[in-house]
């Protein structure tokens, strides 16, 4: 009698356990590779809570994406390259994407999710030249690109100056790491193309003391400062040219370098500083109210919540939204609500998000329509231009979203990717 | 004058101010390091947590709010709206008096006639582990720290030095911050004040002889204990000194404990057991890497000598002085 009990518990356990397995393998999994702690904490804070208050959303309003919830195990990197690594390994089994949140770790990434077969969306920072599909099967970097936000700035500079900047000076101060070195090459052509002289002065991690750097500039007197700056850098960065009497209007910065952590140490200092942005500010859009109804309200956003609105917050709501959509998009074509990590990165291939379909989503009018295809994985390479009210403390868009010189990009892009392809002997695609 | 050399002297006064700032965190290690030998790790973590406590105090923030609201789902985050400066700081320095009195209790007392190394091993424990009460205590948002401390650069030092420069020629006038004026104001109260404390008050004496030596110093009746809670709580002071001045110039966020890697190549150079070896020290950093940036720097591709340039400093004056400029010589008796 005792035997048949045991035995008959025992089968209801195993089939307990796996329709358990069975249920967890159709949720979606989306890992997301954070950093809450060390030294870039207070953007990586935000940001993941971006994205989680987003995940939270669509479960609880859609449900899930198409009836399958969405898992969305985190793993600190604390912005370290190696732990970056380490997490991917971890979470790899059965993740839809990789947000690496790191052009370090991206670039490492790179050759391990190719090889994986998982999809890897660095969103506005990675490797630029994985913008060509053709070459970077599993690699997307939508909707816009370093080199977009190069030749963007540079563009906007030349709208200030009558189209004409021949002989002006454009210093670039830039985190000395890949991410910092990434526009580098663009500028470089484009100083060529526009007769600009270009200024390189790299700042080391963390970049606490930058007291030389702005000596410098202060003696070349450069007409313009772009900058590529991460964490701390940016707030001293910000400080010392407000220090130097530097125009603040003269100053612009990549998206990275242009949240409201970076800017309200300065103080008034900083009034009128730029920053390019691929997403609005605010709390003013419907995404936002569906989050405070269906999350916040009900004492589940993630943190504190006070980051709802902020840059940076914004922008993990927007990764967040095309990564849920990729899956819709996969979900479409295969006509399964099961995906496989192969099925989504078709998905991520054909997210068209046009001005209708961000407006259904509840993101009118906050971040540039783009779309992906076989060839494109770096979208529309569209890019604002925010600027920052000291007074009000906050920022505000100042142009239209504007394109980048995709003559000139287009060319490098290809350039570097081509030698990509050709050291890892890979076949271009699309054809 | 030419303006080569206005800017030749503008470099090496901007490097002697960054070199006080290095200095101010080298002074802890210095205080703690000549008391008990033990090489605090934690001293840039000391710096970020007394900017985080006083942040915390100026703002009402409450403490370990987060975690508060998590496990009683509750949903508080500040009880006053701000504090004045004054209350902030002397809260602060309680604050760091009774995180010395912590540590002495729970880490120290337990450690005593260890070996260097382990002592060495626990403060690098203790440094993380602070870094993550800070964490817990007042979350990891970027703060902004204003004291009254001014800052930006000295529009009189720029006006009294455009005429100095040659005549016609092109010359903005010289570049000094004041918050590194102020910094180096701060610095000479802070080392006066310490020499006048350690050779004329009895309990100054006392932690000089333990400086000299633990032995001896108990021998004559004097409580180790004491003058341990003592150092470490006087590092904690010139530690939130620290806070202040780094975190005025960048905002309180965790990367601000990395300034003890500043230290370390000022104390190398200063040695470890002197006061005024880690001024000295500091300058000396400070004028080398701002050289060594804005002269050379240039005919590096890579750049960004700033940050490095100390260590190469610091490892040709170990292989000529290990001891560094005032340390105490290195006697081994066989």
């Amino acid at each position: 009698m005792r035997i048949k009990q045991l035995l008959i518990g025992m089968t209801a356990s195993v089939i307990a356990v796996s329709s358990y397995i069975e249920m967890a393998v159709a949720d979606l999994k989306f890992p997301m590779l954070v950093y809450r702690t060390g030294a870039y904490a207070p953007n990586g804070i935000p940001n993941a809570d971006g994205f989680v208050d987003y995940y939270k959303m669509i479960n609880a309003r859609d449900g899930g994406i198409g009836g399958e919830k969405i898992l969305h195990p985190e793993c600190e990197t604390g912005y370290k390259t190696q732990v970056g690594v380490e997490c991917y390994e971890k979470n790899k089994k059965g993740a839809m994407v990789f947000q690496p949140m790191s052009t370090g770790i991206t670039y490492q990434l790179i050759p391990k999710a190719t090889a994986d077969g998982v999809t890897i969306y660095s969103t506005g920072y990675g490797r630029t030249s994985a913008a060509n599909g053709k070459v970077f099967k599993w690699i997307f970097n939508a909707p816009v690109t370093y080199w977009d936000g190069a030749s963007i700035a540079v563009k906007h500079i030349l709208s200030n100056n009558s189209n004409n900047i021949k002989g002006k000076k454009i210093a670039l101060v830039y985190h000395n790491s890949a991410y910092g070195k990434e526009p580098i090459r663009t500028l470089e052509v484009l100083s060529k193309k526009h007769g600009f002289e270009l200024m390189l002065l790299p700042v080391d991690h963390p970049g606490q003391e930058q007291k030389a750097t702005w000596l410098k500039i202060r003696k070349a007197r450069p007409d313009n400062i772009l900058m590529w700056g991460w964490g701390v850098m940016n707030q001293v960065a910000i400080k010392s040219a407000a220090s130097i009497k530097f125009p603040m209007d003269k100053f612009i910065g990549i998206w990275w370098s242009g949240s409201e952590n970076d800017v309200l140490p300065a103080g008034k200092g900083a009034n009128g500083y730029k920053s390019l942005t691929f997403n609005a500010p605010g709390t003013n859009y419907q995404v936002h109210k569906d989050i405070k109804k269906f999350v916040h309200d009900k004492g589940e956003a993630s943190g504190d919540g006070s980051h709802f609105g902020t840059v940076l917050y914004n922008r993990g709501l927007f990764q967040a939204m095309v990564q849920v959509e990729a899956a819709v998009v996969a979900q479409k074509i295969h006509g399964t609500s099961k995906i496989t990590p192969a099925m989504y990165r078709d998905g991520m291939e054909n997210v068209k998000l046009d001005e209708k379909r961000l407006t259904e989503l509840g993101f009118k009018n906050f971040s540039p329509p783009f779309a992906n295809s076989c060839a494109n994985h770096g979208g529309s390479g569209l890019a604002a231009v925010q600027q920052w009210d000291a007074n009000k403390k906050s920022w505000s868009m100042i142009t239209d979203y504007m394109g980048s010189d995709r003559a000139i990009i287009d060319k490098l892009i290809a350039e570097d990717s081509g030698k990509y392809a050709k050291e890892q002997k890979i076949a271009e695609r699309c054809n | 004058m030419s303006v080569e050399l206005l800017n030749f002297i503008e470099t090496v006064l901007n490097g002697l101010m960054s070199g006080v700032m290095y200095s101010l965190v080298a002074l802890g290690f210095v205080l703690i390091f000549k008391a008990s030998g033990v090489f605090n790790f934690a001293q840039g973590v000391f710096a970020l947590f007394a900017a985080l406590t006083l942040v915390g105090y100026q703002t009402g923030q409450v403490p370990f709010a987060h975690l508060i609201n998590e496990l009683f789902g509750t949903n508080y985050h500040n009880w006053y709206a701000s504090m004045p400066n004054f209350l902030a700081i002397l809260l602060t320095m309680v604050t760091m008096i009774a995180l010395a009195w912590i540590i002495e209790r729970l880490v120290l007392k337990h450690l005593v006639n260890q070996d260097p190394i382990i002592l060495f091993m626990a403060t690098i424990g203790l440094a993380f582990a602070l870094e993550g009460v800070g964490d817990l205590m007042w979350g990891s948002d970027v703060k902004v720290l204003d004291v009254g401390i001014p800052s930006g650069g000295s529009i009189w030092l720029e006006e009294a030095t455009i005429g100095l420069a040659t005549e016609g020629s092109d010359y903005y006038g010289m570049y000094v911050d004041v918050l590194n004026i102020w910094a180096t104001v701060i610095a000479v109260i802070l080392v006066v004040s310490l020499a006048l404390f350690s050779q004329y008050t009895k309990t100054g004496r006392a932690l000089r002889a333990v400086a000299d030596d633990h032995q001896a110093a108990l021998s004559v009746g004097i409580s180790l204990r004491s003058i341990w809670i003592l150092v470490w709580a006087i590092s904690g002071f010139i530690a939130m000194v620290a806070g202040i001045m780094w975190g005025t110039e960048s905002g309180v966020q965790f990367s601000l404990s990395l300034i003890a890697l500043k230290a370390l190549p000022v104390l190398i150079l200063g040695g470890f057991t002197s006061i005024p070896g880690a001024i000295i020290g500091g300058l000396l950093i400070g004028v080398g890497e701002k050289l060594a940036e804005i002269y050379i720097g240039g005919y590096f591709e890579t750049g960004a000598l700033e940050n490095w340039f100390a260590y190469v400093m610091a490892l040709v004056f170990l292989l000529f002085r290990p001891q560094g400029l005032f340390g105490d010589k290195i006697i081994e008796r066989v």
